[in-house]
C-alpha cells in the first residue's frame, strides 16, 4: 500500500478485541508493569468509590495499536495519541475503528492522518485520537 | 489542588532492559496474533534484529523501570484517584528485546478543572537506547479526582 492507493475517507478493517475478563486484566497487569490494583481488586476499587474493577486504559490502547499494525507496519507510525473518554468496564469488547481524514508531506515525507477511535460492544465511546502514518 | 511549582520537575534517569519474555507476555494479554511480536524467527523473517516492542510498551517500560523517584508520590497523589486522560506517543528509533531503555521523566503543566475538582498532571518522557539514540517520547495526562 502506497500513499497514491490512500484516499480521504478511507476506513481501516476494524480490529474487534476478544472480551475483557477479570482473567485479562490479571493477565495485562503483570504484562504490563502496571500494578494498579484498582484493575484487578475489586476491594479495593470498592474503597476508592467505584462499584468494580475496570480495565486498563493501556490496553484499550493497546487494541488501537493492533488496528494501526495490522494496517501498516509498525515503524510507519510517527506519532499517535488519544484521549480516554471513558472507563472501559469489565467484560466489555473493545472494536477499534480508523478513518484517513488528512493526507499531508512533512520534511519531504508522505504521510496520512487518521482518525482513529475504541467503543464497547454497548457503544460506549471510549478513547478518540489520531495518528500519523508516514507511507512510501 | 496539587502543588504547581512542581512544573518544571525531572526524574532522573531510569534504565530499564527490554526483556523477550516480558514482550512475549504482553502479546499474550493483548491477545496479539501477528506473530513478529512474540515469535522471534517471525520477527526474524520479517527482518527485525530481535522481538520488536509493540507501539504502546515504552509506556509499559516507564512502569517497569525501576526508580525510588515516584512522580505522583512526590505530588501526594493517591493512586486509588487518579485515571489517565491522555497518552501520545512519537516514535523516533524502534525498540528492540535485549535494549536498554533510559527514560527521563518531567512534570510539564499542572493545571485544574471545575474548580479544583479535577487536577491535571502533564508528563513528557523521553526515552534512549543504550547506544545514545533518542528512540521515542511519551506524554501522559493523568487525571486526579479530589473529593
Amino acid at each position: 500500500m502506497t500513499y497514491d492507493d490512500v484516499k480521504v475517507g478511507d476506513e481501516l478493517a476494524t480490529h474487534v478485541s476478544a472480551p475483557i475478563s477479570r482473567h485479562v486484566l490479571a493477565l495485562y497487569c503483570g504484562a504490563s508493569g502496571d500494578h494498579n490494583p484498582m484493575h484487578v481488586d475489586i476491594d479495593f476499587a470498592r474503597k476508592f468509590g467505584m462499584p468494580d474493577v475496570f480495565a486498563h486504559s493501556m490496553l484499550s490502547m493497546a487494541f488501537l495499536a493492533q488496528l494501526l499494525t495490522q494496517w501498516v507496519p509498525q515503524d510507519r507510525i510517527r506519532h499517535w495519541g488519544v484521549r480516554f473518554v471513558a472507563i472501559t468496564p469489565v467484560g466489555a469488547q473493545v472494536a477499534c475503528t480508523g478513518r484517513v481524514v488528512e493526507k499531508f508531506e512533512v520534511e519531504g515525507e508522505k504521510c496520512v492522518r487518521l482518525d482513529i477511535n475504541a467503543r464497547t460492544d454497548a457503544g460506549l465511546h471510549t478513547l478518540a485520537g489520531d495518528a500519523v502514518i508516514a507511507l512510501p | 489542588m496539587l502543588d504547581k511549582s512542581f512544573i518544571g520537575f525531572e526524574t532522573g534517569a531510569r534504565s530499564v532492559g527490554v526483556e523477550a519474555g516480558q514482550l512475549k507476555f504482553f502479546a499474550k494479554a493483548t491477545n496479539e496474533t501477528n506473530p513478529i511480536y512474540f515469535d522471534e524467527e517471525a520477527a526474524r523473517a520479517a527482518g527485525h534484529p530481535a522481538l520488536p516492542a509493540p507501539p504502546t510498551f515504552l509506556f509499559c517500560l516507564g512502569t517497569m523501570a525501576p526508580g525510588d523517584e515516584n512522580v505522583l508520590g512526590k505530588l501526594g497523589v493517591n493512586i486509588g484517584r487518579v485515571l489517565h486522560g491522555e497518552q501520545q506517543f512519537t516514535y523516533l528509533k524502534p525498540i528492540y528485546a535485549g535494549d536498554t531503555i533510559t527514560l527521563k521523566t518531567r512534570i510539564s503543566d499542572i493545571y485544574d478543572k471545575r474548580g479544583g475538582a479535577l487536577d491535571f498532571i502533564v508528563q513528557d518522557t523521553d526515552a534512549t537506547n543504550q547506544d545514545g539514540e533518542k528512540v521515542g517520547i511519551s506524554r501522559t495526562v493523568i487525571v486526579v479526582r479530589n473529593g
